[in-house]
């Protein structure tokens, strides 16, 4: 009762202050997390859950193997690969930005960047990168951004994402702060991220069946049949917020970043399945 | 729950009220003001709701067209919208905690 | 510039399995941009699939399909090792073309 009067205070006061190890503690929210859904859906296999809505139901699960054959986000593979090996007209690469040179590192993203005091996502350390070189940043919601994270996820498929939370007060704020944007009801419609990914993976909204939290972050990007083309992390996210009627965030923003790392290190130990295909 | 009552009760009565007067540009002025200042709060909190930016447009567009009682209409809207936002970040500040997986 | 077209064609059999996917916008003339302007017809017009100097398929395509079409069939016919073309004319008088091999 005081220990949530104590958060309560802490969470009114204000978002990003820095809380103690005693306030958060991320190690017993994931497993907590993994229990939930591995109790509510246990004929799921663990790795299984990366996969979102075709973990859930058999029927879209068949018509994803049969485009998987063939995926749709080919292209977009194809087309990050050529932007890595393109330089930058200061004739660096991505590579020259990333440790491993940028091949087989997605599953560490997002990671805290002790120095900034800030999470770094892989769609903001892209645009790091080329910000660092003299470049323009990418639109954070498709095309390019798109298809050089599609790229990198490809590289670390199957890799078990491995996210870490320094012992620094500003991280384990962030981390909350990912944790309260997460289950806090927004938009008009007053739905939270949890409402959906939470209360009712494998049900429908609408014609679409939902996916479990657990993993979500895994198979972005994605190529949506519903928009015809690919979407980043960003993009799902902002149109997560307007289908409540909320007015999206931008891309890079605190809270989209922090998300992604609650629910990325809520995922720790699953695999990497991007860049995916969903309906 | 409790917030969608309070605009329902609020949207009725502000729809009755201003069918008695004929607005002016002046009460056009002030009512959207009004509404831009909520929505600042709500903007504030990251929390502005699609709804209430159209409400908003609405306004500005049928005030700049002289139709002032259908621009006070759509301000008093954006206003009451804004602040059901506000309200609707401020109870979840308190109550998000009671949502997580534990 | 990558090619447009990605193909796989495999033997089953004494029939071969083709799946492309070929990237373009298809875009079908009747949608408008974000400032309310229509967005010119540019779609694939023919689609065509040469195998042993015989075409084994063709697609007449109009506005109806949509962006980046994937293409399933099979034919009778075709070894592994054998060559099979891919070639496209959109109503702009573009086009590409791809040559594979069945495996």
């Amino acid at each position: 009762m005081l220990r949530k009067f104590c958060i309560a205070i802490a969470v009114v006061v204000g978002a990003a202050q820095p809380l103690s190890a005693a306030d958060v503690n991320p190690q017993a929210d994931a497993k907590a997390f993994k229990e939930y859904f591995t109790k509510r859906f246990s004929k799921v296999p663990l790795n299984d859950f990366v996969n979102g809505p075709y973990s859930m139901d058999e029927g879209l699960r068949k018509q994803w193997k049969a485009i998987d054959e063939f995926p749709p986000y080919e292209f977009a593979i194809e087309q990050g690969k050529q932007m890595f090996a393109t330089p930058f007209k200061n004739g660096k690469t991505y590579a020259d930005c990333f440790p491993d040179k940028g091949i087989g590192v997605r599953q560490n993203y997002p990671y805290f960047d002790t120095k900034s005091g800030q999470v770094i996502t892989l769609e903001v350390a892209i645009n790091q990168c080329r910000e660092a070189n003299g470049e323009k940043p990418l639109d954070y919601t498709k095309d390019d951004m798109a298809a050089v994270t599609a790229y990198m996820a490809f590289t670390s498929r199957g890799k078990p994402f491995d996210i870490k939370i320094p012992d620094d007060p500003r991280a384990l704020a962030a981390y909350n702060n990912g944790k309260q944007y997460f289950y806090t009801r927004r938009g008009q419609l007053n739905f939270s991220c949890a409402s959906c990914h939470v209360q009712s993976p494998g049900d429908h909204i609408r014609t679409e069946v939902l996916a479990p939290a657990y993993g979500i972050t895994a198979a972005l990007p994605i190529y949506r049949s519903a928009w015809g083309g690919m979407g980043t992390t960003t993009r799902r996210l902002r149109t997560c917020n307007s289908q409540v009627r909320g007015v999206p965030l931008p891309g890079g923003d605190e809270n989209y970043r922090d998300v992604e790392y609650f629910l990325s290190y809520m995922a720790n130990g699953l695999p990497i399945s991007g860049p995916g295909a969903r309906p | 729950m409790r917030n969608l009552i309070r605009l329902t009760v609020a949207l009725a009565v502000g729809g009755f009220a201003t069918a008695a007067l004929a607005a002016s540009a002046d009460d056009f002025k002030a009512a959207y003001a009004k509404a831009e200042a909520a929505s600042k709060q709500a903007h504030a909190h990251k929390n502005e709701w699609t709804t209430t930016l159209g409400a908003l447009k609405a306004a500005k567009a049928a005030g700049d067209a002289g139709k002032f009682d259908e621009a006070v209409k759509h301000a008093q809207e954006a206003e009451a919208l804004a602040n059901a936002s506000v309200a609707q970040s401020e109870e979840q500040k308190k109550l998000w905690p009671d949502a997580v997986v534990r | 510039m990558a090619s447009t077209i990605r193909v796989r064609a495999v033997i089953s059999g004494d029939t071969t399995e083709v799946q492309s996917l070929i990237r373009h916008p298809m875009d079908s003339g009747f949608v408008k941009d974000s400032k309310g302007q229509l967005i010119p017809a540019h779609h694939i017009e023919v689609l065509q699939f040469e195998h042993g100097g015989k075409t084994v398929f063709t697609a007449l395509w109009g506005p109806a399909v949509s962006k980046d079409p994937y293409v399933k069939f099979s034919f009778k016919g075709g070894k592994k090792g054998d060559d099979l073309k891919v070639s496209w004319v959109d109503n702009k008088g573009a086009s590409d073309s791809l040559m594979a091999k069945i495996q």
